[in-house]
Parts: C-alpha cells; structure tokens; sequence
C-alpha cells in the first residue's frame, strides 16, 4: 500500500519533459551501434530547444561577449575557421577548434583532441570557466540564468526545476550537440542509391581504401563506417618532437606522447585549418603530409606506412582524386540547416 | 516469443535436474566462458609489455607490440554421436585495451561428455559475408576491393629494421584476395579451427584458452619481419603464411568447472 502510494506521489509530482528521439539517419542504422545517450539526461524537446539557446547565448562567458558558437560555427560545421580560437581577453588557444557534429556516436566518450573528458555533458563544463576561453565562473553563470527573463521558465520546462545549477546547463548544451547530425553529404546519397559520384571520386574513394595506397581507413574507417573516425588517439607523423603531448599529458604514459584524436573526415570543405593545432590550411597539405611528409618519432603509430620516405607517395592524380572524394564526405545541408 | 520457448525450456530443464538429483544421467544447462590470456614462448604478456621493443622473434627481429586485437566466433561443442552445439555469438578480444578478454556465450550448454570443442579465428566465408554494427563501429571491416568481410587479427608493432631504425609492422590477417579491386578472387580459406579437445562438462565451465603471440613468426618457417612487415592485407601469399603460422598459435591451459 505504502509502495502503490509513493509511487502514486512520484508519478504525480514528477515532471516529464517531452520526449525526443534522435533522429538516427538510415546509414548509421544500418552499420554501427545506437548512439549513447545517458539515462539521466534523456532528449527532450525543451531540453534540446534550451540546449541550443545556450549555445548561441554569450551569456555564459564572464562579459556576456563570447557563445559556444563564436569558435564553433555552423557555417563551419561547428568549428573555427581561424586556427586557433580567442578567448574573452583575446588570448588565443593553443589548438584548433573540435568540429561538432555526429558527437553521440563517440562510444567511448572521450572528449577533446586529447581525450581529458569523459562524457559530452563534462565536456561542456570545461569552456565556461578556461581562463582562456569565457572565463566565468559557474557560480556567475547560475545567477545571470536565475536573473534572466527568460531562462528560469526554459528550465522549468526542460528539467522540472527553475533552479538553475551547472548540471542542468551542462545537460542542456549536451542534448542539443547530439542533435548535430550530418549524414546527408554526396557519398552518403551515393551508399543509398541516391546519387553518383564521378570517375574522380570514385577513384579517390579506392585510394582512400587501398592499403598499397592511401591506406586511410585503418583510422578514419570506410562506407561500413559513417562516422569516417575511429575516436581514438593517435600520432601520425606530425613532428619528430613534441611540444604538445596530446594524450601523454592526460595519461602520463610517454607511450602517448604526440597522440591525438582522429577528427571525422566528414565537412572537410568548412572545417580547414587542419590537424589539432590547425597547421594545414588546405587540404592538400594533409594529402602531402601523409604522402611525403610524414616524420618519424617513437609514439607514431605503427600504421604509418612508409615513414623513412615521409609516406605513401600517391601519384598527382591519386591526390587529386583523394580530394575529390573527401570533399564529396561535406555535407551542404548540416551547415545551412542548423 | 523465441525468447518465453527458451525460458520455458530452460525452467523445465532446471526442474528436471532438481527432481532428478539421484539419477546419474541428469541433464543440465550450464554456462561456459572462454578467457584468452597472451605470453611470449611461456612469459604472460598483458598490455602494460606494450610500446617497448623486448620480444625477439624466432628469424631474430627485435619487436615490440602496440596494437593486438583478434576475432573468434563459432565455438562449437560435438558429442561423441555427431551432434553440435553452436554458440551463439563472436568475440573481438582486444589486448590493446584489454577489453573483451573473457567472453561467456548466451547460449546454454547441456552437461556431458563432449569429443571436442572447436573456434574459429576469425569468420567462416559464411559469417564472414553478413554485417555486424559492433565490429563496423570498431573499424574493424576489410574494404570491397580487399574482398570485404571483416579483419581475422591486427597485431600492430615496431621492430629494429636492418639499418637499426625502428619501422612500423602491421600483422593483419584477413581472408587472403587476389586481383584486389571491382572483382577480386580468393585462392584459399584462411580462417581456421582451433580444436580444444576432449572435455566432460559438469557445471559451468570456464575454458583458459593462451595465445603465444611468438608463434606467429615460428613455425613452419622464421618470419622475417625486413621482408613482410606492411602492406599485408592485398598480399595472398602473406595471408597464406598467417594461416599456417596461426595453426599452433592458441593452446587450451586449464579447465575450470
């Protein structure tokens, strides 16, 4: 009786916010695992809607003059055109800006080119409080929110509670960013039967996966993947020394050095600069590093082939053709329509 | 449905054995697991021996391992009369992250007496040609022009070339392909059985299975690693060898039941 009461009380006093599913496109059905959505911040339709208010809102950083979108941009598939980002105090960082799109597929939740958070809701803490990037405080945050005319009813309406904690901000943030899907570029259209892709890029896709090649999938994996990123920590061949230690710094193990996440190759044309300190301008350039330029060091990962001669050496029409078929991996809706 | 049959059989087969106690032929559903351990020619090897050059392989090549990970699928126990249970399921063991090292089956095993219990390293054609989510999801697919189907193993290393420079060495077995492209062909099998032998089952079981990674460049011949060390994947006669090298590789230590 005490039992069929209390639940009665939960059930009447529990705020249910609406239900929202992502919307998982057919390729990814089809070829890889569900994404990961945490129990206690399930999707809803308030929730992803204050997500997004958030994330365009420079009320988060200490002057009210900088959002999650100033260095993750939509026009950019939700990176930074510049190589490296500034902050509030105009101090800029010392990596390229992460892409943000297909996030909830990152199975083992390891955030950050070097991996140092665990989670898409514990990564939206870090921005807010780097005293390089908003500089506020969550204590700050909170108050600006509860003071706001109308953040205290968005909250209300996405988590039952018009008190406003930095878990909630977090949660929000992170149901609107696995919303970030993209899945509708050429080969995407070309796997469904949807489209062609030229002799060019046809030919590029065959670079891409020909081990005497390319050789790319072993890291950014294939048409079985649409994901185009195995989310692990990597060197490939940047440097012979490191300034930046990348996952050693977070793990401590000197077997880490110089290692860092595979980005997507997914919206190639909006996200240059390239690699995790944006050296690379252009698309050619990363072909380059990998056919010529490749530089040997004791963490480079043992699928780097042909390092004593800096790399594969694709022809000039093979990295033509590797280009076109990358660039056919962007998705022109996912920019325009988010 | 399927799933309320086999609840039904599993609750009638439980009840069979409890009212059965004093007959010597009682039947009972058990579970197995399989646990895959690893060692250099007898010296247990875990991921923490991994990234630095201290394994010597039998043609004398100076290596270490960064990157082990193997599939096994269709564990298969016969009875003396013929008959087979198939266990459901595949297991991607990955040393590297030391994940997926114990491996229990969702399907039942009935106590007795089995002649042999087999595994495949790697996929039969057949499993080999369907789709599977997990091992897509873990980069784990071989491309269409390689034959497509999945990866039977990648051992990833360095080892100390002719010049004394460490290079990078990727052991990945696949299904061996010739005429890699649009239409390629397949000159041999190069999945096989690994056979456990003889094993009487009488509770759950817990098969300790080792791995001697040395093995893979020991017999029939020494593998030279100046010679065949990337770019292995297109080449069928590098597949061929894996096949015969693998055949000793796994070795069935202890039974636990």
């Amino acid at each position: 009786m005490l039992f069929c009461f209390s639940c009665e009380n939960e059930s009447i006093n529990k705020y249910v916010a609406t239900p929202s599913k992502l919307s998982i496109p057919k390729l990814f059905e089809d070829n890889i695992l569900a994404p990961i959505i945490p129990v206690d911040n399930p999707q809803t339709i308030e929730g992803v809607a204050l997500g997004k208010k958030l994330f365009f809102d420079s009320i988060l950083s200490v002057n009210n003059t900088q959002a999650c979108a100033d260095c993750h941009a939509p026009e950019n598939a939700f990176t930074d055109s510049d190589r490296f980002s500034d902050g509030v105090d105009g101090i800029l960082g010392n990596r390229n800006s992460m892409p943000l799109f297909n996030l909830a597929w990152n199975y083992d939740e390891k955030f950050f080119w070097d991996g140092n958070t665990f989670s898409l809701e514990h990564q939206a803490f870090v921005p807010v409080t780097d005293p390089i990037e908003m500089k506020s405080t969550w204590t700050e945050v909170e108050q600006k929110l509860e003071q706001h005319p109308e953040y205290p009813l968005l909250f209300e309406k996405a988590f039952g509670t018009s008190k406003i904690d930095s878990t909630l901000v977090t949660k929000a943030i992170a149901q609107f960013e696995r919303t970030l899907i993209s899945a509708n570029s050429k080969f995407d259209r070309f796997l469904l039967g949807e489209g062609e892709l030229t002799p060019q890029e046809l030919n590029g896709f065959n670079v891409f996966m020909d081990e005497t090649k390319g050789d790319c999938f072993h890291c950014h994996g294939s048409d079985k993947n649409p994901l185009w990123t195995d989310n692990i920590f990597h060197n490939n061949g940047l440097d012979e020394t490191f300034t930046d230690l990348g996952l050693g710094a977070v793990t401590g193990d000197p077997a880490d050095n110089g290692k860092f996440k595979s980005p997507s190759l997914r919206n190639l044309a909006f996200t240059a600069p390239y690699m995790h300190d944006g050296r690379f301008t252009t698309i050619e350039d990363v072909i380059n590093h990998y056919s010529e330029g490749l530089k040997n060091s004791s963490t480079i990962d043992p699928l780097m082939k042909k390092v004593a001669q800096g790399g594969v050496g694709l022809s000039d029409k093979d990295k033509v053709d590797l280009k076109a078929f990358l660039l056919s991996l962007s998705d022109h809706d996912f920019v325009k329509n988010n | 449905m399927k799933r309320i049959v086999s609840l039904i059989f599993v609750f009638l087969c439980i009840g069979l054995t409890s009212c059965s106690e004093d007959n010597d032929d009682k039947v009972s559903l058990t579970n197995v697991t399989f646990n895959f351990s690893h060692n250099w020619d007898e010296i247990p090897i875990t991921n923490s021996d991994f990234n630095t050059i201290k394994f010597t392989n039998a043609h004398g090549n100076q290596l270490s391992i960064e990157r082990l990970r193997y599939l096994i699928s269709k564990i298969t126990f016969y009875k003396i009369d013929g008959s087979t249970t198939v266990l459901d399921g595949y297991n991607l063991v990955d040393v590297t992250n030391n994940e997926n090292l114990s491996f229990t089956p969702t399907t039942f095993l009935t106590t007795g007496s089995y002649s042999d219990v087999t595994f495949t390293f790697g996929f039969n054609n057949e499993d080999n040609s369907n789709n599977y989510e997990d091992l897509n999801s873990a980069l784990w697919s071989v491309p269409a022009i390689l034959g497509s189907g999945y990866h039977y193993m990648q051992l990833d290393g360095k080892f100390l070339n002719k010049t004394g420079t460490e290079q990078g060495f990727n052991y990945h077995a696949i299904r061996a392909v010739d005429n890699p492209g649009a239409n390629p062909t397949f000159p041999q099998d190069t999945f096989f059985n690994v056979s456990l032998g003889a094993i009487t089952i009488s509770n759950n079981a817990t098969f300790n299975i080792e791995m001697n990674i040395a093995k893979w460049f020991k017999n029939p011949k020494t593998w030279d690693l100046n010679i065949l060390n990337q770019t292995l994947m297109p080449n069928s006669a590098a597949q061929i060898m894996m096949f015969e090298y693998g055949q000793d590789v796994f070795n069935l230590k202890t039974v636990n039941q």
